[in-house]
């Protein structure tokens, strides 16, 4: 890729973890989410698909649509976040703050066929206090037809010293 | 008849001691040590996969290194990054503070209670034989601190380490930190640790779930 393109690149990030999140990629790959992306300005979309059996169609985008690409792991997930503009993540917690942290708007797409799922909760929290925004596979392409990336509000990094004062005062530490 | 009298009164007696004894754990678990030598602390860190090891190594980092060693960190065998991430945390602290003696830091893995989307009832079968390994990792390290914040692994490690209070084998304070990612209601292994009032200590990182489990602590968001 040439730098006269990357002026004008706006990437998606896709990433689904370490395990397998089909109806996730399956909508992403759809017709009308590239679509709404493409019309929101971005350019193109990359796809990690873990485990998934379903392939997306990779498209170098000469239409005129969204360029297509994906892989199933990289070591290196760090580098694809800080490279996007916009990220759609499954709703793990490692994936949703890691993202925070690089101050990427996030999509987080909750996935309903998980036993537990708790996972909707923090997502669902993230989400109302405006960090980020909340989808299911099948509302994707709403939310981002109606994605206002000026209604977020930026994440604080939180801090882990108040657990450590209460359990050096616990074990009798002193507490400075 | 007498036999079965003196039998039944040998078992009331020592079921009492036994419950008088648990009840004194719970009670003194709860209440801050007395620490007057202020020796370090052997340390057992369970971690968990992804989010889990993130928010344990954020809390490690604030934690004075000097009070927290010598430290074992246990993963599930399954897990692959858990150990390396701890690895790579542990490589960045300063040398000068390091402990000596190759023994002060070390990895082991367990076996998992319990994969993702694993159907509760054939978890009782896994859950028996981590329960098992568990034991004789609990045997060699003896901790006097344990730090947990979530996955499975963390109940085997924590039933032993109670039972070991109640024997008198190790005294060791348990302490949990409920994961961010739980907002409204406690995770299985917070619940089990809540409810049998096995951890000194249970930490939730938001208040919507502090109101509901009034004797966890509140302590803000970890990440």
């Amino acid at each position: 890729m040439d730098d006269k393109h990357d002026e004008y690149k706006r990437t998606v990030f896709v990433t689904v973890g370490t395990t397998s999140f089909d109806s996730l990629v399956k909508t992403v790959d759809s017709k009308q989410v590239k679509e709404a992306l493409s019309a929101k300005g971005y350019t193109h979309l990359v796809i990690q698909m873990g485990r998934g059996s379903y392939i997306p169609k990779k498209s170098s985008g000469e239409d005129g649509s969204l360029v297509v690409d994906y892989f199933t792991f990289s070591s290196s997930i760090a580098d694809y976040l800080r490279s996007a503009s916009l990220v759609i993540s499954h709703a793990g917690s490692g994936s949703i703050f890691e993202t925070l942290r690089l101050a990427k708007p996030l999509i987080v797409v909750v996935n309903e066929d998980l036993m537990d799922n708790h996972q909707s909760e923090l997502a669902e929290e993230l989400a109302e206090r405006k960090h980020l925004f909340c989808a299911r596979p099948q509302t994707l392409c709403e939310v981002t037809k109606s994605l206002n990336l000026d209604t977020i509000v930026p994440y604080e990094p939180g801090d882990a010293n108040p657990v450590a004062k209460l359990i050096n005062k616990h074990l009798g530490f002193p507490v400075d | 008849m007498v036999d079965f009298v003196s039998v039944s009164l040998v078992f009331v007696i020592a079921s009492t001691l036994l419950v008088v004894r648990i009840l004194y754990v719970i009670s003194q678990s709860s209440k801050p040590a007395r620490n007057a030598s202020q020796k370090s602390l052997s340390t057992l860190v369970v971690l968990g996969s992804g989010g889990h090891t993130a928010e344990m190594i954020n809390l490690l980092t604030v934690l004075q290194k000097e009070r927290f060693a010598p430290r074992f960190y246990i993963a599930a065998a399954t897990d692959n990054m858990s150990l390396q991430k701890a690895r790579v945390f542990e490589d960045t602290l300063d040398d000068k503070i390091s402990l000596k003696g190759a023994n002060s830091i070390q990895f082991m893995q367990i076996y998992r209670s319990r994969e993702v989307g694993q159907s509760y009832i054939t978890s009782v079968g896994t859950t028996l034989y981590a329960l098992a390994h568990a034991l004789w990792l609990m045997v060699k390290i003896r901790p006097q601190v344990i730090l947990c914040n979530g996955p499975g692994t963390c109940i085997p490690i924590c039933a032993i380490a109670f039972v070991f209070k109640v024997l008198g084998i190790r005294w060791s304070h348990i302490f949990y930190v409920e994961s961010i990612a739980r907002v409204k209601r406690l995770s299985l292994s917070g619940l089990l640790l809540y409810k049998l009032r096995m951890a000194d200590q249970l930490f939730v990182q938001w208040p919507s779930l502090q109101k509901q489990y009034p004797r966890a602590h509140y302590v803000g968001r970890l990440m």
